[in-house]
């Protein structure tokens, strides 16, 4: 008795530690939680596989941008359940940022972080008194959205970035998220909010378990947005990595998009206008003032990259002069 | 008024000169007398204060009209100036660019060579050297855009309602940055209010309420003066203190859509969270109650701390309704039974901070006058009697304030970077932060 009792504690301790280093977290769904913090992030396991990405040349409701249709394969992830709350942001935004809040530096080098540093507060409610806590973050550039999940990885020993536009759009149509028999039940939209985004998760979930991913805050992925990329995009894992400011790609429409925006193939951009309230040059590289409706949510792949590839999302910043 | 004199005299005679004057055009004051030929007129401008938002704002101007290039900048310090001369080469061809190495103008005083230098003139240092820069700049005929708050001192306050006379007299245009007026969806709210869509407005809350802003840290070898001019937010007689710094664009909106100024202030502030040695001695909150003429009351709220819940807006309650307006999103007009008047989406307004640039060169182009430094100063000053309502905790009429011998800013021609700073620190760091009840009105 005594024997099996030590036998089943150690192999709790063992379940314990695999789970927390993370490297061995068996795919299936999970919750990071975050020393320090009251809030932990959902993440939702999704099998990779092929799909084809963008609209049938026959779907004459679809735009240029969305096709051609075309094969794409992805290899295994996690992807938030939600879309990163307030509470989530915040911690990020106003953190301590001494290097006992992070994992050892040593570590951090594994992951190709070299440094972390915190986005600048903000001068206004960037949620524009629409709710904060569990409702989603907005506003964040590109950059911070990149940043935050760059302050995740160093908080948790974890990689975390954003989702590709692969990767979203795939999360999207292998959960049927747009198949819905009534659109709403799974998503807010402009028809069914009062001018603003609502709670995360108050939605039923599509699928795959996800919430949220058509409706209330548009989110960041990783790819600059080009309307020719399907035409000569890799098939596999594809990554149109940024190298201009503007445009990026936010997917799936927000609460200010009419319904017939909502679509798992529809690719949104960014746009300088997102920052004209911004009184500043060089504008803010962490606050949109004009985008009350992006938000993002984070993705963890399977199997972690090498350092150097790990480097390679962790974009760098370019100056916003703010041209037009 | 010698100075007024002369250059009234000195219009009328170019004025009279007419085209073949050639180069004595250059004069501002003649553009509002000949607009035909304005088009063809080149504008020189001028930036005092290259900061964010001084380098922001050339670059406004420099895109609201063709024929214009910035001929010159001044900045207490030279790597700010030379940091927003990068910036703007970054944006703009040399052809809106010309400033010579000898017209970057550094140090405590030089603004007057760049005033000098202009036609046009952006006044965007922090706000306790505003009165001197506009004063100057108004006696030497230049137009003017200035950001807010206009001054942090009553003598500040009376210096540029002085200079706002001046300026109307010899009709030069006068942009303030309290950019609300120049935003479409507080545009038309003042518009509908005016027309009496919510009746006549008896109470509302304003709220500048956030996390707070920068600290720049004491370096080695700095002076105390260098140190404050660096983390000048901190320190009420540059900056203020927030209620002016920031909350005055809300202040504004209530003084703006009631039609007048406060006659009474009390209210209660302090510092509880943000109180350290880098934090200088302004508060970090204040909650204000204004009383005006007609009854009404507004409650005014703002606040720097971190983690607490920030609320940038304005609500007023009208005999017939309500109004709401958010600089951000949205300006929502609704009757007491929750039925909607009108709701404004601001998603494709333009740019606030172009719109004033867009409307103070066409404005100059078509010799026409914008004059918004009368009610700047008076909205600040509504801010300083807020400021001195937290300070005391006592009451504060607009009369008492007004009539007070207040002046927190030395003559800025006088300052050296050695010079005694008007507040200096203890010795153990610490600055003398205001204790109602027993502080004076300051």
């Amino acid at each position: 008795m005594k024997l099996n009792y030590s036998l089943k504690l150690v192999t709790i301790i063992c379940i314990i530690f695999y789970t927390k280093t993370g490297h061995t977290q068996n795919f299936e769904n999970y919750s990071q939680a975050l020393e320090g913090e009251k809030n932990s992030i959902e993440m939702i396991a999704v099998k990779g596989g092929d799909f084809l990405m963008g609209a049938s040349k026959n779907d004459t409701s679809r735009g240029n941008d969305e096709k051609p249709q075309h094969e794409v394969s992805v290899d295994d992830f996690w992807i938030g359940k939600y879309e990163i709350t307030w509470e989530q942001y915040d911690a990020f935004v106003f953190g301590e940022f001494g290097p006992e809040q992070f994992k050892s530096k040593d570590k951090l080098n594994t992951l190709g972080i070299d440094a972390v540093s915190g986005a600048t507060p903000p001068y206004v409610d960037m949620s524009f008194n629409m709710g904060k806590e569990t409702h989603p973050a907005v506003n964040m550039t590109q950059y911070a959205a990149i940043m935050y999940c760059k302050w995740l990885t160093s908080k948790t020993g974890v990689f975390y970035r954003l989702p590709t536009e692969a990767e979203w759009e795939y999360v999207c149509k292998k959960g049927k998220t747009d198949q819905a028999s009534d659109f709403k039940d799974i998503a807010w939209y402009n028809e069914t909010t009062n001018e603003k985004y609502e709670k995360t998760g108050l939605k039923t979930a599509n699928n795959l378990g996800v919430h949220d991913l058509l409706g209330n805050v548009s989110e960041w992925v990783m790819d600059q947005y080009d309307a020719d990329y399907y035409k000569s995009s890799q098939k596999n894992n594809p990554w149109n990595k940024p190298s201009e400011l503007y445009p990026r790609v936010v997917r799936g429409g927000s609460w200010k998009d009419t319904k017939d925006k909502l679509c798992c193939t529809a690719r949104g951009q960014s746009k300088q206008k997102w920052k004209r309230r911004d009184p500043q040059i060089p504008k803010s590289n962490w606050w949109h003032t004009n985008a009350p409706f992006v938000g993002f949510r984070v993705v963890r792949p399977k199997t972690q990259p090498s350092k150097e590839d790990i480097k390679t999302y962790w974009l760098t910043v370019i100056e916003d002069y703010g041209l037009n | 008024m010698e100075q007024k004199k002369n250059n009234l005299s000195r219009r009328n005679f170019v004025k009279g000169s007419s085209l073949a004057a050639g180069g004595i055009l250059l004069t501002p004051s003649l553009l509002t007398a000949s607009p035909i030929f304005n088009k063809a007129k080149k504008l020189k401008l001028a930036v005092v204060g290259c900061g964010g938002r001084g380098t922001g704002a050339v670059s406004q101007a420099l895109k609201a009209d063709e024929n214009i290039e910035l001929v010159a900048m001044a900045d207490a310090f030279e790597d700010r100036l030379e940091k927003a001369y990068t910036s703007l080469t970054k944006m703009f061809q040399t052809k809106k660019l010309n400033v010579k190495p000898s017209h970057k103008f550094v140090g405590f005083g030089s603004y007057k060579k760049a005033i000098d230098a202009a036609d046009v003139v952006i006044l965007t240092t922090p706000p306790g050297f505003r009165p001197q820069h506009f004063e100057y700049a108004i006696s030497q005929g230049k137009h003017v855009f200035m950001e807010k708050p206009v001054a942090t001192d009553v003598a500040g306050i009376k210096k540029v309602l002085e200079a706002a006379k001046v300026a109307k007299a010899k009709k030069l245009n006068v942009v303030v940055g309290l950019q609300r007026h120049y935003q479409s969806s507080y545009v038309e709210t003042y518009n509908r209010i005016q027309k009496g869509d919510i009746g006549q407005i008896v109470s509302g809350q304003v709220y500048w309420n956030g996390s707070g802003v920068w600290v720049r840290p004491r370096e080695a070898n700095q002076t105390e003066m260098e140190y404050q001019m660096r983390n000048w937010y901190y320190f009420n007689w540059i900056c203020g203190d927030h209620i002016l710094e920031q909350h005055i664009h809300n202040i504004d909106v209530a003084n703006w859509f009631i039609g007048g100024y406060p006659i009474k202030a009390t209210g209660t502030g302090g510092r509880e969270v943000r109180k350290g040695k880098d934090h200088g001695h302004i508060f970090d909150h204040h909650v204000v109650e204004f009383e005006y003429e007609n009854g009404a009351i507004i409650s005014s709220q703002c606040r720097h701390q971190p983690g607490t819940k920030h609320r940038v807006d304005e609500s007023f309650q009208g005999t017939l309704g309500t109004s709401y307006s958010h600089g951000g999103s949205s300006a929502i007009l609704k009757k007491y039974d929750g039925t909607k008047i009108y709701t404004h989406d601001s998603e494709n307004d333009v740019n606030p901070y172009q719109q004033e640039h867009n409307r103070l060169f066409k404005s100059i182009r078509n010799g026409e006058v914008i004059s918004d430094a009368e009610n700047g100063a008076k909205s600040t000053m509504t801010a300083i009697m807020g400021r001195m309502a937290t300070y005391s905790g006592k009451e504060i009429t607009w009369d008492k304030a007004m009539a007070l011998d207040h002046k927190l800013v030395p003559d800025e021609d006088t300052l050296t970077f050695d010079s005694v700073p008007p507040v200096v620190p203890d010795d153990n760091g610490n600055y003398p932060v205001p204790v109602p009840g027993k502080t004076n009105f300051i």
